[in-house]
């Protein structure tokens, strides 16, 4: 079967004003906001996006509706409504392009959520590290305001919105939906206990649904054309569209938006394969936070379920590809790295763990050391995985345990040799190819 | 990870000088207006003091604490937990490396070795203040969420797409020099001083800033283009 794609989120991107608010009304923007607003009563909403079974796009994959339904309505309470845009997942790269490109789809679904969980104030919380993006939601928020999309009385409803944009300032753990509340009221960006959850006592104590930049974006369309319209893609545990984002070793790099359920060889079909004269040695489905897959895998529907029954997470469908030339020791010190520089220091066995995985490993991928590390590397694992207080921990062990699983025999072999067996010089894109075929 | 110094100990800040607090107090206190909470609005204001002075120094810490009336250690305590906010003197502009794993890979290794060759500096230093008066401060960075168009550089905070070590090496030379330098996604880089404005949610003062770049890169176009060929649509 050839993979059939579904731009919706990325629809206009190839036309030069798609981030303009002229553009996006051009492409059926803020008619979704008026039938809601206008059409539809805020349980009404909730329930719609409820039956379309949009789960989140922001890895979790937690049913959106459901989240929003969670919100306790007449508890006299303000409700926050808060955008995660710190898009930080090594792998991840679809958010950025969404707020660049299309930010006032992003702002109709705020508005359309912030209306169904009755909230007067909403946040974009982007993360700090893009100047462009912070610019472009800046501009859009001021127009959404100017067109009447935002502030009083809304289309005539009655409904009031403020929208603030929130700047980070450069710490991944702000993608943990407490972390970037505690990091919203202006603290050091570390996780919160659960219970109780944001829906009860969020930012500033108050009920509060964090959601995902795609998550958001992709309520209008849900609005627009109806619940069973989205279920048209995907699957039923799985339902609607998203970015599958490829990078690495391919042919062509980039974003493709297509129903859950595709498979890595139909991706990398579209994306013209691994790089000439090279071939598949392993990938990441949903960023480096999720188990490595190899080409045993190729043919696993990328939805929810399936990536979770072939011992993986399906994530942000970060598709980052290597091809045989890379070593998987070095892939996974490097990420390694990033955990304990993004650990927040808060739990024990993150912060420590992460420090002596780096120790353990940079022996390791020396060849210093015999088998016996790659144990002491396991157990130090063993001692972070559901050990630590939020989901970075569990992270931090997935490219770890994984590459190990797949690939023993290549740590095995930096002992043997007392070093890296590989050329690092050969995995770069301007490595000449070393077939015949040059 | 940190990078203590040793030395006398800190006099305690005196703060900005009033003509300094006055400018600045237009821009904090309309950053504090958009929260229902004061205390939201430390990240921000901790930009915005950057834009000041190109780092946080202890005056701009006296400066948040006093606008929001947090004691000194408090906002201490949330300057260092962010890696945006840096301790010494930046210079004009901020440049990052990827050397997160996929970037890495594809050649941010090199890049950033061959950075740190031409420059004849080490991580997290800044050049000397070149003829035309420009310095740069180098810095490996996490993934910035470009992984398509890897490797990846950021000037700023602006994103310099597909990078090799030569076209590395011209961009850091263009900087030096104070030609402008347009960003593969957005406008020409601005000042580190004036990036830091921006991001404390103030919009860009030049008028085409926001058109600049186009709507997307053509990586993130690849997936519509084969989709537009083949008339599938959703």
């Amino acid at each position: 079967m050839t993979l059939k794609l579904a731009p919706v989120l990325s629809r206009a991107w190839d036309e030069q004003d798609s981030y303009t608010i002229e553009g996006y009304q051009r492409r059926d923007g803020y008619k979704a906001v008026r039938k809601a607003l206008t059409e539809m009563t805020p349980d009404e909403v909730i329930g719609e996006v409820k039956e379309s079974g949009l789960r989140g796009r922001g890895g979790g994959g937690f049913p959106t509706g459901v989240k929003w339904s969670f919100i306790p309505q007449g508890d006299g309470k303000p409700h926050y409504f808060v955008v995660n845009a710190d898009e930080s997942e090594p792998g991840t790269c679809k958010d950025i392009p969404t707020m660049l490109a299309n930010p006032h789809e992003l702002i109709e679904g705020i508005v359309i959520g912030a209306y169904a969980i009755r909230s007067g104030h909403a946040f974009i919380y982007v993360r700090g590290e893009v100047t462009h993006v912070v610019r472009r939601l800046l501009a859009a928020v001021r127009e959404a305001y100017a067109a009447g999309f935002l502030g009083k009385d809304i289309l005539g409803s009655g409904f009031d919105l403020e929208l603030v944009v929130h700047v980070g300032a450069g710490a991944y753990i702000c993608g943990e939906e407490t972390a970037l509340l505690d990091s919203l009221e202006g603290r050091r960006g570390q996780p919160r206990n659960r219970p109780p959850f944001p829906a009860v006592e969020g930012l500033y104590a108050s009920p509060t649904v964090v959601n995902n930049v795609e998550s958001v974006a992709s309520v209008p369309s849900i609005i627009r054309n109806g619940k069973d319209w989205f279920r048209g893609f995907g699957s039923e545990k799985s339902p609607g569209f998203g970015f599958f984002s490829v990078s690495g070793h391919v042919g062509r790099p980039g974003q493709y938006e297509a129903g859950l359920g595709v498979t890595m060889n139909e991706l990398l079909e579209l994306a013209g394969g691994i790089r000439h004269g090279h071939r598949l040695k392993f990938w990441t489905p949903g960023g480096s936070s999720t188990p490595l897959f190899t080409d045993e895998h190729l043919d696993v529907p990328l939805d929810f379920e399936n990536v979770a029954a072939a011992g993986s997470i399906l994530g942000t469908r970060a598709l980052q590809v290597f091809d045989e030339t890379t070593c998987v020791v070095r892939a996974a010190l490097r990420w390694t790295e990033f955990y304990a520089h993004e650990s927040c220091g808060k739990c024990t066995p993150c912060r420590e763990g992460t420090y002596w995985l780096v120790q353990a490993y940079k022996r390791l991928e020396a060849g210093q050391g015999d088998e016996a590390e790659l144990e002491k590397l396991l157990d130090i694992c063993d001692n972070i995985n559901g050990r630590a207080f939020c989901a970075l921990g569990d992270g931090a062990v997935a490219p770890i345990t994984s590459s190990i699983k797949y690939f023993r025999d290549e740590y095995i072999e930096h002992f043997r040799q007392g070093g890296c067996p590989f050329d690092p010089s050969r995995t770069t894109v301007w490595a000449p190819a070393l077939t015949g075929a040059f | 990870m940190s990078s203590t110094e040793i030395g006398m100990p800190v006099v305690p800040p005196k703060g900005y000088p009033q003509e300094v607090k006055d400018r600045l107090d237009q821009d904090a206190d309309a950053v504090i207006a958009r929260y229902p909470v004061s205390r939201s609005a430390l990240l921000p204001l901790l930009h915005l003091v950057q834009s000041e002075e190109g780092y946080v120094s202890g005056d701009g810490i006296k400066y948040c604490a006093d606008k929001l009336d947090l004691t000194t250690a408090e906002v201490s305590g949330v300057a260092t937990f962010y890696s945006m906010y840096k301790r010494r003197q930046v210079g004009d502009y901020h440049v990052g490396v990827c050397t997160n794993t996929l970037c890495a890979v594809l050649g941010g290794d090199e890049i950033f070795a061959a950075l740190k060759q031409h420059l004849g500096v080490e991580n997290d230093q800044r050049t000397e203040v070149s003829a035309q008066g420009r310095s740069l401060t180098l810095e490996h960075i996490e993934c910035n969420a470009a992984c398509d168009f890897a490797p990846v550089m950021m000037v700023n905070w602006e994103f310099f797409d597909n990078m090799t070590p030569e076209k590395a090496k011209q961009l850091v030379d263009d900087l030096l020099a104070g030609r402008e330098v347009p960003a593969s996604r957005g406008p020409a880089v601005c000042s580190f001083k004036d990036t830091e404005r921006i991001l404390a949610g103030f919009e860009d003062r030049r008028a085409d800033a926001v058109t600049a770049g186009g709507s997307a890169g053509p990586e993130s176009v690849v997936g519509l283009k084969i989709a537009q060929q083949r008339g599938e649509y959703a």
